[in-house]
């Protein structure tokens, strides 16, 4: 089981993945904005999305806890 | 630098920040224009505020209650008697309303008229101009793509792999490819409700993707008597997540006889919108084939403007400054040589392997110096970078009789500049300077994302 959690202060722009998608290593999970950019949030490995933690606008910490995968 | 003509502007007020603030601040004091500064609550301690002559809060951090309210800028400008406003670049520079209320509101609009503004800023309708001036485009869209039996009709005409783009967005965000139907028709809504959050307009076009590409820009210069002139180009190919962060001036990817054609197609698209003060044509370069298109001109001076003016010892910003004010600047063009090469590599407050940005506290600031060199600087020690606002510290731009030259010192440069606090991406400048395809010169725009693979 995967934890993917925010590694710094984002606003969500996008959620790309839904819970129960099945992604493989490098797919886009969420788009996240700081700082003016655009920052993708890839999973690190093929599985099931179980958990979809965010949504659009949410504005998260680092530490979040965006999605997990299983 | 020439000297200045006897300039009828009195003041101008700057509406922006950090480096490019700074950067309008020097040259307007320079020619005798008292210059106001505007600032939110972040950024009461930046250089740019005490260097200007005046000084006007107007409003906490986020962008939209600072630098985007036009009311507060607006009201900033009138309580201080500025006689002009020059917007910088982002922010509001690129925004038709706020020019025309600029205008209206009796003050002087550093930048191009409103409706030039207003064409450029739409980019179905910008693709359509230049056709029709001559410009050579990428097969594309003619009208907004509005449903995704109309994208696939469209991609079908066109020929895949085609990029979706917002109509009314640029600068590289919110760009999809598709490769596919498949493709297209898994990502259209998404793009259409990007567009429409990011830009107010779900309007889609679609463009015949080059791959791979070099971005190669224009800049130009729109003259009071209508003339238009181009200055050089600038090779903009190194971008991570579609964004800049290095350019060099003259492009070594370009060969003369294409370069005087894109020069000259960038000439037709500024009189094709009656262009006037600063602007840039950007252009994608098919490397093999040694041919271009249009992309989108950006109706304002650009970030990477000072290579440009390290080559042709042409202050860009004095020269809209005399433009806004209806001064006759082409005597001192009309002898404008390009000598030497010049590179600028954006330092941004970000990790230099992933590119995530790091904002906080700079502990230590130290700018390297030395023949050729160039900083220019949004921050100092003491400063705070805040996630409110891009993440660029300053742009170290160096110059050199040579291309080797300007990388060598760009070199000795990247490890004399100390920064602390927050990570930056000074070492991965350092790589790019290393990288064989770089030094080479034969890069193209996935030139980072081979550096990180």
């Amino acid at each position: 089981m995967a934890e993917v959690r925010a590694e710094m202060v984002a606003n969500v722009w996008q959620v790309v993945a839904s819970e129960g998608d099945q992604v493989a290593d490098g797919d886009t999970l969420v788009i996240l904005e700081s700082m003016k950019m655009e920052i993708p949030v890839l999973a690190e490995g093929p599985g099931t999305v179980t958990k979809m933690a965010v949504s659009e606008g949410d504005v998260i910490q680092e530490g979040d806890l965006i999605a997990v995968i299983e | 630098m020439s000297e200045p003509a006897g300039v009828s502007i009195e003041s101008v007020l700057v509406a922006n920040r950090g480096e490019i603030a700074r950067r309008v601040i020097r040259t307007a004091r320079r020619m005798g224009i008292r210059a106001i500064a505007v600032y939110s609550e972040a950024d009461a301690g930046l250089p740019y505020v005490r260097e200007a002559d005046e000084a006007v809060p107007i409003g906490p951090a986020p962008a939209a209650r600072s630098y985007l309210d036009a009311s507060a800028v607006l009201g900033a400008a009138q309580r201080t008697g500025a006689a002009a406003i020059h917007p910088g670049y982002g922010f509001l520079a690129e925004s038709a309303e706020f020019a025309a209320r600029v205008i209206d509101a009796g003050l002087t609009w550093v930048g191009p008229p409103p409706p030039a503004i207003e064409q450029m800023g739409d980019k179905i309708n910008a693709r359509n101009l230049m056709e029709r001036a001559g410009v050579p485009v990428a097969a594309g869209s003619r009208e907004p793509v509005t449903d995704v039996a109309a994208a696939v009709a469209e991609a079908g005409r066109i020929g895949y792999q085609v990029m979706i783009k917002a109509a009314a967005g640029g600068g590289g965000i919110g760009m999809s490819a598709a490769a596919s139907e498949a493709e297209l028709r898994a990502g259209f809504e998404t793009a259409r409700s990007r567009a429409e959050r990011f830009f107010g307009s779900a309007a889609i076009l679609l463009e015949r993707r080059i791959e791979p590409a070099r971005h190669v820009e224009v800049q130009i210069l729109g003259l009071t008597d209508s003339s238009v002139v181009a200055l050089g180009d600038r090779d903009c190919s190194v971008q991570r997540r579609h964004q800049k962060v290095a350019e060099e001036t003259p492009s070594p990817g370009v060969t003369p006889g294409l370069r005087a054609q894109m020069l000259a197609a960038a000439v037709r698209a500024g009189e094709a919108v009656g262009y006037r003060g600063a602007g840039t044509v950007e252009c994608l370069v098919d490397p093999q084939a040694q041919d271009f298109v249009f992309l989108e001109m950006n109706t304002r001076i650009q970030v990477e403007h000072p290579i440009t003016e390290m080559v042709t010892g042409i202050d860009l910003v004095e020269q809209q400054l005399l433009i806004a004010a209806g001064e006759d600047v082409s005597s001192a063009l009309s002898s404008v040589k390009n000598e030497g090469h010049a590179v600028e590599l954006r330092v941004y407050a970000e990790d230099p392997r992933r590119f995530l940005p790091s904002p906080g506290v700079i502990t230590e600031w130290a700018e390297p110096t030395g023949p050729g060199i160039r900083v220019d600087a949004g921050y100092a020690a003491g400063n705070e970078v805040t996630p409110f606002y891009d993440p660029l510290l300053a742009k170290l731009c160096v110059h050199g009789a040579s291309r080797a030259e300007a990388l060598h010192r760009a070199r000795a440069a990247v490890d004399a500049f100390r920064i602390a606090g927050p990570k930056t991406n000074l070492p991965f400048h350092a790589e790019l300077l290393d990288s064989d395809e770089f030094a080479s010169g034969s890069y193209d725009t996935s030139v980072v994302a081979r550096l990180r693979t």
